[in-house]
C-alpha cells in the first residue's frame, strides 16, 4: 500500500531529526547535525536490507518515488519563499561577502574531486 | 463578490492553491525553457529563478520575509516549501541513491564540509574587515553568515554581536543560498558538478541545504541526494566551528 512507502519514508526522517538534534546537542550547540543525512543512510539501508525478508511492493515503492516526484515543485516553492528582498537590502558588504564565498567554494571542487579520484583507485 | 469568494476559497486551502500554482509555474517555466532556449537552460533552472523574481517581490510588497508567502492567498507555498516538506522530498530522493558512490566519496566529502566552513568564514572575514570593521566578534559573526544565514546568527549570538551587525550575517548567508541556487547550473559543466563524487564535495563546500537542493534540481536531479548527504551536516558543524575555534583564530589576530 501506498502509505507504507509515506510512512516508512516518514519514519526515517523523524528518527534521522532525532538523531540529529541529539548529535548537536552532545557536541554542545543548539542546532540538528545532519539530520536530512542520518534519515537519508537509514532509507538506503532499509530499502536494500535483506535482513528480516523485507520487499517493497511496487505499490509501496510509489509511496516513496511519488515524494521524490515532488522534489523540483517543493524546490520552487522553497525558492519563492526566500527571503529575496532580504538579501539586496543588506547591501554592498553582505553582497560582496556572499559572491566571492560562493566563487571561491565553486573553484575548489575541481581540486577535490581529482583528490578523491587518485584516492579511490580500485 | 466573485474575487471575495475566490480570495476566501484560495485563502482556506492554502497547501491546494500552492499545488496549483506551483504546478503552473513549472508548467509555463518547461515552455519557456522549450520554446525561447529550445531545452538548452534547464526548464527548473527557469522555474527556480522565477520563483525567486516573484519571492522579491513578495517581500518588496509585504515588507515580510518570506517572499510570496507572506501574501496570504499564497500562505501555503510557504507549508509546500518550508523546511519540513522540503526534507522530506530530499530524504525521499536517497531512495535511488548507489550506496557503494557514497561510502566511495564520503571520506573526501566530510573532508569537503570542514574546507567549506573555514574558506566561506575566512572570505566572510576579509570582506568584513575590507569594509572597515575591526572588532573580533563582528568581525566573526560576519564570516559566519557567509557560510550560512543560520550559522551567522547562532555565532552572532553566542558572541554577543550587535542586531546590525546579526542582520549584515544573515543577509550575506542570504546572498549565498540565493547565489548558489542560481549559479549552479551555470558553472557545473566548468567545475565538473556531473557525478555523484563531485555532488559529494559540492554540497559539503557550499553547504547551504536550500542553496544545494535548488542548485541540483536545476542541474541534474540524480545528484541531489549526495549534494544533499554532505550539506546536512554543513550548518551543523559550522555552528561549532565559527563560535569556538574560529572566533578564537579571529580574536587572536584582531584582539
Amino acid at each position: 500500500m501506498v502509505i507504507y512507502g509515506v510512512s516508512l519514508l516518514a519514519f526515517c526522517m523523524l528518527v534521522g531529526s532525532i538523531c540529529g538534534i541529539l548529535l548537536g546537542r552532545l557536541m554542545g550547540i543548539n542546532a540538528n547535525v545532519g539530520g536530512v543525512g542520518i534519515s537519508m543512510i537509514l532509507l538506503i539501508f532499509l530499502a536494500n536490507t535483506s535482513l528480516f525478508e523485507f520487499k517493497m511492493k511496487p505499490m509501496t515503492q510509489g509511496g516513496i518515488t511519488f515524494w521524490s516526484a515532488m522534489y523540483i515543485p517543493i524546490v520552487v516553492a522553497m525558492a519563492s519563499n526566500q527571503n529575496v528582498s532580504g538579501a539586496i537590502n543588506g547591501g554592498w558588504m553582505a553582497f560582496t561577502a556572499g559572491s566571492l564565498a560562493v566563487l571561491a567554494s565553486f573553484s575548489v571542487i575541481p581540486l577535490l574531486t581529482k583528490l578523491a579520484g587518485s584516492d579511490n583507485v580500485d | 463578490m466573485l474575487i471575495d469568494v475566490i480570495t476566501d476559497v484560495l485563502s482556506k486551502n492554502d497547501l491546494v492553491t500552492a499545488f496549483a500554482f506551483i504546478g503552473l509555474l513549472v508548467f509555463v517555466s518547461y515552455r519557456f525553457s522549450y520554446l525561447l532556449t529550445r531545452g538548452r537552460i534547464h526548464g527548473s533552472a527557469i522555474a527556480i529563478t522565477l520563483g525567486l523574481v516573484l519571492a522579491y517581490f513578495g517581500g518588496k510588497y509585504t515588507g515580510g520575509s518570506k517572499g510570496l508567502a507572506d501574501i496570504p492567498i499564497f500562505a501555503g507555498i510557504g507549508i509546500m516549501g518550508g523546511a519540513m516538506l522540503r526534507d522530506f522530498a530530499i530524504v525521499s530522493t536517497a531512495f535511488g541513491a548507489d550506496l557503494s558512490s557514497l561510502k566511495k566519496a564520503g571520506y573526501v566529502g566530510a573532508l569537503s564540509i570542514v574546507i567549506g566552513v573555514i574558506l566561506s568564514f575566512t572570505i566572510g572575514g576579509i570582506v568584513a574587515v575590507l569594509f572597515g570593521y575591526s572588532d573580533s566578534i563582528s568581525i566573526a559573526t560576519i564570516a559566519a553568515g557567509a557560510a550560512t544565514y543560520i550559522v551567522g546568527p547562532v555565532t552572532g549570538t553566542a558572541l554577543g554581536a550587535t542586531t546590525e551587525v546579526m542582520a549584515l550575517s544573515v543577509a550575506a548567508g542570504l546572498v549565498k543560498s540565493v547565489l548558489v541556487m542560481v549559479g549552479t547550473p551555470l558553472v557545473a559543466k566548468t567545475v565538473g558538478l556531473n557525478n555523484p563524487t563531485s555532488a559529494m564535495i559540492y554540497g559539503g563546500l557550499m553547504g547551504t541545504t536550500s542553496g544545494v537542493a535548488g542548485g541540483l534540481a536545476a542541474t541534474d536531479p540524480k545528484l541531489v541526494p549526495y549534494g544533499a548527504m554532505t550539506a546536512t551536516f554543513y550548518t551543523g558543524v559550522g555552528c561549532l566551528m565559527a563560535p569556538s575555534l574560529l572566533f578564537m583564530i579571529v580574536s587572536l589576530i584582531f584582539g
